[in-house]
């Protein structure tokens, strides 16, 4: 009989315990730890210097969209404390637009992205982001509430939104796509993670403005991947085993604007006719991205790479055209 | 066709209602706490919406919103909301009647106008709350005119959360800076500007005023920003003044070093805080009862602040921590700030210059038209006219007369100083050292003192007379509280109505009369409790500590309550407690 209530208690205290939605303030209070604000490249002609982000690992890992904020070698990370480090980027991800920091200290509190949970239209969210830089030193993050108001892929949308990433987003109908939002983090009204803040996205036909989140399940391989190694360029590794013949640029048909900064970014200058290269439709102004999955931030490393690649395997290229990214395979001989 | 389709749509509607009826035959099971949640929020909407002022200008020049926050119609609004409309305007509440209503003072840096709606003395006006508990994530609800859309009367309700507290958001130029305020994603609108920010029981958190738009056009972008009503608490009585206010700056700046901490970075010699012992490299470490860790910090406290306040600081100096409290001085100059916000009521008008080419000269557009004076109570609507007195300096006089009075007469029906002619002469101890005996004529003040004998010569220059030494000028600071015990706020000299502060021994704010006589200034503090004189300070010139009095120990003698303890400062220093045993006055020959 005994046993009986108590089982009856505790269901009515879990039953309780998921129809009781936490206070905003407290669940606000929590998340704000989490939370950093990050400052790098921009600051000219309507490019915001800065976004948002959040801790991923209690050491220092931080997710946030992939920019041209992060386009620089002095990228600052402010915590919630006020505490600045500078961020080294361990890898990005350019086809969902993401990026992982790193910054030199341990004991954080950061969200568990294995945690990361879905939700439905309809669904009460709060967003956490540096929106306008309101924010500074140990000024907490702006926290926005709302509902998920559609989940759709992106590029449903194609052609009025320029956006690389084309998979499902959370669209909102609280105004969260503000300069520097991109990075913030979409939490559900308990403060679990559900998103990322998306970059800025203006409709190119009618000038509105899409508040929208990327799911974190869309995210977690990638960022597994990033965090493994796994995009990195095998380039840097001392060991990495060469082939006696390896691919070039030359070989390929492609030929890249000169080599003058530390980081050129791996433009195609032109192609030469009747190469693998033009046959598979490479053309001048291409963005080279990744090779073999591996990921190329200048024309250095691309050369680097290839000379990883026997001639007589394939090579995949990831291409960045006109907000597109394409996939090219270049044939071995 | 267009018949055809209404018809179509009717019938699709009466479809859905009926299929819905069929679906919610059963009464639905609303848990209890929902539904009391939803009762309360009604019941504060509705108690929020009854204080809710529409502003619309006279003549249609705009408008916007406001709160009214007192039974006899004062009101809250925005600097740029009435700053086009100025003077009277016009404003509704959702009783459904439209109120004449007059402009009380402006606040240019806060952007802060209190107008008074007239015609009633029973006006529904909103609670103050304590803005310092809201907190982030907390509901939230502004109400008021966005787009001008409430010309049924009816104000708009947009709900929402605080999404930041204590936000620093820059002024234009020297003016709407917007410190330690309120962020929400409440949507805030053009019109919203001067409306009220409710918590969720219907209590005033704030005033809209601002938004972050950048390149997304002048509407809502989940971005809104709130004066918070502790810092309209703090200019409360000087909003009442009548007067045009200035906020306040400490002398100095202050950076951030490496070490995050918050360093002084450049001090005026003149300011108060040099004389406090303030030095450039000293650390912050708390200003206003807050701790200050940014440079936000900072400003968000002393922008909450009016010129002339006293307020707490602490710095370390030299490795030593230094805890004592700093005089506020202006923003602007009183003839910047009435250049800023009343540039073509200059009187006289600017002349012309010799030389256009001088750089002095403003830039085209910025040229303040000459006008001749303008006689603005004749524009008035009639209702209003005898709430409005124009004089230079002030946004309408009759309310800061206003106030002198009521402090003024409050005070003499207490001490009854009008019978207190001709000499007077002070008999008590000054603190355990000894006997006191200072006589007051109207030509001299002879003070016997334990440590010696003082004078001051009154038709002297009374500026450079601080005897006794180390009082910064008791002598001539008791001959003032004479001379306006005598004279009255009328004859003294230049005298108006400050606003209300708190000293560093009363933290409830007293009322401040300002009053100058010859070259001296003097402020005259009086309880708001018991009328009384609580405190004055003589100023023998501006950038020196002035002789503070601090009066206490009222008794009633004869009739009359008269302070029995004259406590004596003047810098970091106490000069003495004066026990008064008797004080003799002349005309009738009788003591007390």
């Amino acid at each position: 009989m005994r046993h009986w209530f108590l089982t009856g208690l505790a269901l009515l205290a879990l039953a309780m315990a998921q129809t009781q939605a936490a206070d905003f303030s407290v669940v606000s209070a929590g998340i704000q730890p989490k939370m950093v604000k990050i400052y790098g490249a921009g600051g000219i002609r309507g490019l915001e210097g800065y976004q948002s982000g959040f801790l991923i690992s209690g050491e220092g890992h931080i997710l946030t969209v992939w920019s041209y904020v992060l386009d620089t070698d002095y990228i600052t990370v402010t915590l919630d404390d006020g505490r600045k480090y500078q961020g080294e980027i361990v890898g990005a991800d350019p086809r969902l637009e993401i990026a992982i920091l790193k910054i030199e200290t341990d004991g954080l509190e950061s969200f568990k992205l294995s945690e990361a949970v879905s939700i439905s239209p309809g669904a009460r969210i709060l967003t956490f982001s540096n929106l306008f830089k309101i924010a500074t030193g140990d000024e907490p993050n702006s926290v926005l509430h709302g509902i998920v108001a559609a989940t759709t892929p992106l590029n449903a949308r194609r052609g009025a939104f320029k956006t690389t990433y084309k998979g499902p987003v959370y669209v909102l109908d609280a105004i969260t796509n503000n300069p520097g939002a991109a990075g913030g983090a979409l939490t559900t009204r308990n403060g679990e993670l559900a998103g990322l803040l998306g970059k800025e996205l203006r409709n190119s036909q009618n000038g509105t403005w899409l508040n929208y989140a990327v799911p974190i399940h869309e995210l977690t391989d990638a960022v597994e991947d990033i965090l493994a190694g796994r995009t990195r360029p095998r380039s840097l590794d001392e060991d990495a085993i060469r082939p006696d013949v390896p691919h070039t640029l030359k070989s390929l048909g492609i030929r890249m604007v000169p080599d003058v900064l530390a980081k050129t970014p791996p433009f195609v200058d032109s192609v030469s006719a009747g190469s693998e290269a033009e046959k598979k439709g490479i053309r001048p102004d291409d963005l080279i991205l990744y090779v073999n999955d591996r990921r190329i931030d200048s024309c250095a490393t691309l050369n680097n790479e290839l000379e990883l690649v026997d001639q007589i395997d394939d090579v995949t290229l990831v291409i960045h055209r006109d907000d597109e990214l394409i996939e090219v395979v270049l044939q071995g001989q | 066709m267009i018949a055809s389709s209404r018809t179509f749509r009717l019938v699709v509607t009466l479809a859905c209602c009926w299929i819905t009826t069929i679906a919610v035959a059963q009464p639905l099971d609303v848990p209890a706490d929902v539904l009391a949640s939803q009762a309360k929020r009604i019941a504060a909407i509705k108690k929020a919406s009854a204080s809710t002022v529409m502003v619309f200008a006279n003549e249609g020049k705009g408008g916007g919103s406001g709160v009214l926050i007192s039974p006899d119609g004062y009101a809250l609004s925005n600097y740029h909301v009435v700053q086009p409309a100025g003077t009277a305007m016009k404003c509704a509440i959702n009783d459904g009647k439209l109120y004449d209503a007059i402009l009380v003072s402006i606040d240019p840096v806060g952007d802060v106008a209190l107008i008074k709606l007239l015609g009633r003395n029973d006006f529904p006006y909103a609670k103050l709350e304590d803005s310092d508990l809201v907190r982030v994530g907390d509901w939230c609800f502004a109400v008021g005119n966005p787009f001008l859309l409430a010309t049924d009367f009816n104000p708009t309700v947009t709900y929402g959360i605080v999404s930041g507290v204590h936000r620093y958001q820059y002024p234009a130029g020297t003016l709407l800076e917007y410190a330690d305020c309120i962020q929400t994603d409440a949507s805030i609108n053009p019109g919203n500007s001067g409306g009220p920010l409710f918590n969720e029981n219907g209590d005033l958190i704030g005033i809209n005023g601002r938004g972050s738009f950048e390149k997304r056009g002048r509407v809502n972008v989940g971005v809104g920003y709130a004066i918070s009503i502790n810092q309209i608490k703090h200019f409360m009585g000087f909003l009442h003044s009548g007067r045009i206010l200035d906020h306040a700056t400490l002398g100095a700046t202050v950076s951030t070093d490496e070490n995050g901490n918050v360093i002084i970075s450049n001090i005026s010699e003149s300011s108060d805080a040099y004389r406090r012992g303030l030095r450039y490299g000293d650390q912050l470490l708390a200003f206003g009862g807050r701790n200050i860790t940014t440079v936000n910090g900072f400003k968000n406290v002393l922008g909450i602040y009016p010129r002339g306040w006293r307020v707490p600081l602490s710095f370390l100096h030299e490795g030593e921590r230094i805890d004592t409290f700093v005089r506020l001085t202006g923003v602007h100059s009183p003839e910047e700030l009435l250049a800023r916000v009343q540039p073509n009521r200059q009187q006289p008008p600017a002349p012309m210059p010799e030389n256009p080419d001088q750089p002095d000269t403003p830039p085209p557009g910025e040229k303040p038209t000459p006008k001749p004076p303008q006689k603005e109570e004749a524009k008035l609507p009639a209702a209003v006219q005898p709430f409005f007195t124009a004089r230079r300096g002030y946004a309408n006089f009759h309310f800061n007369k206003l106030n002198q009075n009521r402090v003024w007469n409050t005070y003499v029906q207490q001490t009854k100083p009008e019978e207190m002619k001709g000499d007077w002469i002070l008999r008590g101890k000054l603190g355990n050292l000894g006997d006191a005996t200072i006589t007051l004529t109207e030509t001299r003040v002879d003070a016997d003192l334990p440590q010696g004998k003082a004078f001051a010569v009154l038709d002297n220059d009374l500026g450079q007379q601080e005897a006794p030494r180390g009082s910064g000028g008791l002598l001539v600071a008791l001959h003032m509280w004479k001379l306006i015990q005598q004279t009255g706020i009328t004859q003294f000299g230049d005298v108006y109505y400050l606003g209300s502060m708190p000293t560093p021994k009363h933290e409830q704010k007293q009322d401040v009369l300002v009053a100058t006589h010859s070259v001296i200034e003097c402020r005259f503090y009086f309880s708001p409790d018991t009328g009384l004189l609580t405190s004055m300070e003589m100023y023998p010139d501006l950038g020196v500590d002035p002789c503070e009095i601090y009066f206490s120990e009222y008794e009633s003698v004869n009739g009359r309550m008269l302070p029995r303890q004259l406590e004596v400062i003047h810098g970091d220093t106490i000069y003495g407690e004066l026990l008064l045993e008797d004080l003799e006055f002349n005309t009738n020959g009788g003591a007390e």
